[in-house]
């Protein structure tokens, strides 16, 4: 048997933990594991140009393969500049290991150099952590780490690895475990089967039954059956942000996203709701609204992996705490052996039919005459004004729906998650949960690393491309060719809507004054193209050119409606269906 | 409402840090903790009281099994069980007070385990309210310092 060092087994027990790239950025205390990554063929480095880009970027891979990403830094500084990306992935659910060095044991409480205490740094913002202090272990630890990332609800892990660990001198046997068991963390994959017939008694007599789905679905894989359970049952379904694209985009029974800046035919809907199905989201505070006054006509089932989500803010009247997909699945049979024409069984539960089609008519009144969809509810674009979301629908078109579309955080955000059709999981990419601008380009360097054939979008703003610029120099190094769609309405748009809204439009530090750099220019600089977007005619040209060029990472540079607002927007502190439809309209 | 949870935990570094950092992070109350290690070292058993509504504990004890080093969380408030705290308490006892402390203490089941010329220190241990009577018996007398461990509990077989 080979010996090795600790450094090359932490190479080895990535490669057997089904790694293939490693998103990170060296320095003192990692430099033996660098050396020992330097020294082998099958895992693959990439050097981003921060520490947070290598968390958002092995994020985006994660997102968009549903693999654990993985990331590699060093202690002190690229330890916690780790941690914005950590708490990314943490408030969403995303699968990663990030391996920290820390200086050597002996120095650990001295304050040595280039010391943090990543681990109670980290704490707050990570599923599990490790601190390994023996080679003997590091194997073992890195394959529980990569074990507990990726079960029950996903989330990241940290294992922190003093430097005197890695040291090259010091060889021993390497064995990778066959199976990983932790006696303490068994997470639950089955849902209770008397719940899930409860549920089933809620669901056949529902007059006015809502599927509320979040990103649960999509990290659980379970967007099929929850399709075809809608399909079943003829259920109206509405995404989270984070849940888009787990029930396509295009199909009739979708009612567009819920929440803050919802549709109002979704947020109606839910709101005048008998029955709310709730499957992997977690009725976070973007979504209910004031919790008081939330849906006060139904009963709730709530499907979810994680039991701390349920009846954490809103009370569940059936909790099934399970594996989305197992516990759709479960449903999906038994609501087929209900509707089965040959089933003569009389206790065999059937659907009130006129019920919901009674629904489906007060649906269809709703997205008539308040939906974003059926008809255009902004001020149409003309040659000098841009509208955002013409931009967005503009990249709709020109990718067929197809792209992974990556954002950032602000407008342009919602915008794109309202106006680009998802018909397909892990097709939209954007920190949700903690909402971190920045995310969008490291990001959709993972995405285009998981996909290289894939067109790859990154909708960003002026403000948010800005808070990650430097990985230009990325894009460069590695041919990650993405294209960068900035709405550019040269202010912070979402803070500037907020201070417009509830602050007398006193624009506070929402504006550059003379500050932006010529975007175009600055692409160019790191060896991209440039392209800028000042009349609508142009828009579609433009697009269609960036995404022509298939090897070149192109920066399109779009001046929007700086006074464009998101709407529908939820009237704080009230109910889920309390709405502005307008600057100047409620329903 | 008070409670008193027991977790069985893996007797990990940094466990504890979990546990004190998940009631600091998500505002819930600790009254007091116990914690150390059982029959078996590689296991730990804490003891945490706390106090908020039907909700609130069922979230704690929810969030508490979601810790990856937690094997088990019983909530013994709903379970015969047993609970027991420990307190050290120096109070004066000069002239007349020194003999009515020895009653409180034979009353109260306790021991007098260091005794000094105006003082009596004090061992007492029983249940919370136990614990605070014999508090409030030695309010008039002069308490000079107390130290409690906090409760341990168990189920009852």
């Amino acid at each position: 048997m080979d010996l090795l060092s600790g450094g090359e087994i932490v190479i080895r027990a990535l490669r057997d933990s089904g790694v293939k790239q490693v998103w990170g950025y060296p320095g003192g205390a990692a430099l033996h594991i660098y050396d020992a990554m330097f020294q082998q063929e099958q895992i693959e480095h990439i050097l981003v140009r921060h520490e947070q880009a290598a968390v958002h970027a092995a994020d985006g891979y994660a997102r968009a393969t549903g693999e654990v990403g993985t990331v590699l830094v060093t202690s002190g500084p690229g330890a916690t500049n780790t941690i914005t990306g950590i708490a990314t992935a943490y408030m969403d659910s995303i699968p990663l290991v990030i391996i920290s060095a820390q200086v050597v044991q002996e120095k650990i409480g001295e304050d040595a150099f280039q010391e943090t205490d990543m681990i109670g740094v980290s704490r707050p913002v990570v599923k599990h952590s490790f601190l390994v202090k023996k080679p003997e272990d590091l194997a073992a630890t890195i394959a529980k780490a990569y074990h507990i990332a990726k079960t029950g609800r996903p989330g990241p892990v940290v294992v922190d690895i003093p430097k005197d660990v890695t040291y090259p001198g010091y060889k021993i046997s390497y064995s990778y475990p066959e199976q990983v068991d932790i006696r303490s963390y068994q997470p639950r994959s089955k849902g209770h089967p008397r719940q899930i017939q409860k549920a089933m008694a809620l669901i056949a007599s529902a007059k006015k039954p809502i599927i509320y789905a979040g990103g649960g679905v999509i990290l659980g894989e379970a967007h099929k059956e929850l399709t075809e359970l809608a399909h079943l049952v003829q259920c109206p379904v509405t995404l989270t942000l984070m849940g888009l694209g787990a029930f396509p985009g295009n199909d009739p029974q979708f009612l567009g996203m819920l929440g803050m800046h919802g549709t109002v035919e979704a947020n109606l809907a839910m709101h005048e709701a008998d029955l709310i199905l709730a499957v992997g989201a977690r009725f976070d505070d973007r979504v209910t609204n004031a919790c008081d006054k939330f849906c006060p006509n139904a009963r709730i089932i709530h499907i979810d992996v994680d039991p701390t989500s349920i009846s954490k803010t809103i009370n569940a009247d059936v909790p099934i705490v399970g594996d989305c997909k197992l516990v759709l699945t479960e449903i999906v049979r038994r609501v087929k052996i209900d509707l089965d024409e040959n089933n003569t069984d009389e206790r065999k539960r059937t659907l009130d039919s006129d019920a919901i089609a009674a629904w489906w008519a007060q649906i269809e009144q709703w997205r008539e005459q308040y939906g974003i969809y059926r008809q255009q509810r902004y001020a149409p674009s003309t040659s000098e004004v841009i509208k955002p979301q013409d931009v967005v629908k503009t990249l709709c078109t020109v990718t067929n729906g197809d792209a992974y579309v990556c954002s950032d955080v602000g407008q342009h955000q919602m915008f794109a998650a309202q106006y680009y059709q998802f018909n397909h999981p892990r097709r939209w990419i954007n920190s949700g949960g903690l909402g971190t601008m920045g995310f969008g380009l490291p990001s959709a360097m993972g995405v285009k690393m998981a996909a290289p054939d894939a067109d790859v979008a990154v909708v960003t703003g002026e403000g948010s491309i800005q808070m990650c610029i430097q990985e230009l120099a990325t894009c460069t190094h590695y041919n990650l060719p993405v294209k960068i769609i900035n709405l550019n309405n040269q202010a912070l748009g979402m803070v500037r809507q907020w201070q417009d809204m509830q602050y007398a439009g006193r624009h506070s530090s929402s504006t550059y004054g003379e500050s932006l750099p010529d975007f175009c220019k600055l692409a160019e600089a790191y060896g991209h193209v440039g392209i800028k977007v000042t009349r609508l005619e142009d828009l579609q040209p433009a697009l269609e050119q960036a995404f022509a060029m298939k090897d070149r990472t192109v920066f399109v540079d779009v001046q929007v409606d700086q006074s464009e607002h998101v709407y529908p927007m939820q009237i704080q502190g009230q109910a889920m269906c309390d709405m502005l439809i307008s600057k100047t309209e409620t329903i | 409402m008070r409670r008193i949870l027991s977790l069985t935990m893996e007797n990990e570094p940094g466990a504890l840090s979990r546990i004190v950092g998940l009631f600091s992070q998500r505002w819930y109350n600790i009254d007091s903790m116990t914690v150390a290690a059982t029959d078996d070292p590689a296991l730990s058993k804490i003891t945490i009281t706390t106090n908020g509504d039907e909700k609130v504990i069922e979230q704690i004890t929810k969030q508490l099994n979601k810790l990856v080093d937690v094997f088990k969380v019983v909530d013994l408030t709903e379970r015969e069980h047993i609970e027991r705290e420990l307190m050290l308490i120096r109070v004066n006892a000069t002239g007349s007070k020194r003999e009515e402390v020895k009653r409180c203490v034979d009353i109260f089941r306790g021991l007098i385990v260091s005794v000094t010329a105006n003082t009596y220190t004090v061992q007492v241990a029983g249940d919370t309210s136990k614990i605070e009577a014999f508090i409030a018996a030695m309010k008039d007398i002069g308490i000079v310092e107390v130290t409690r461990s906090g409760v341990v509990g168990m189920q009852r077989d």
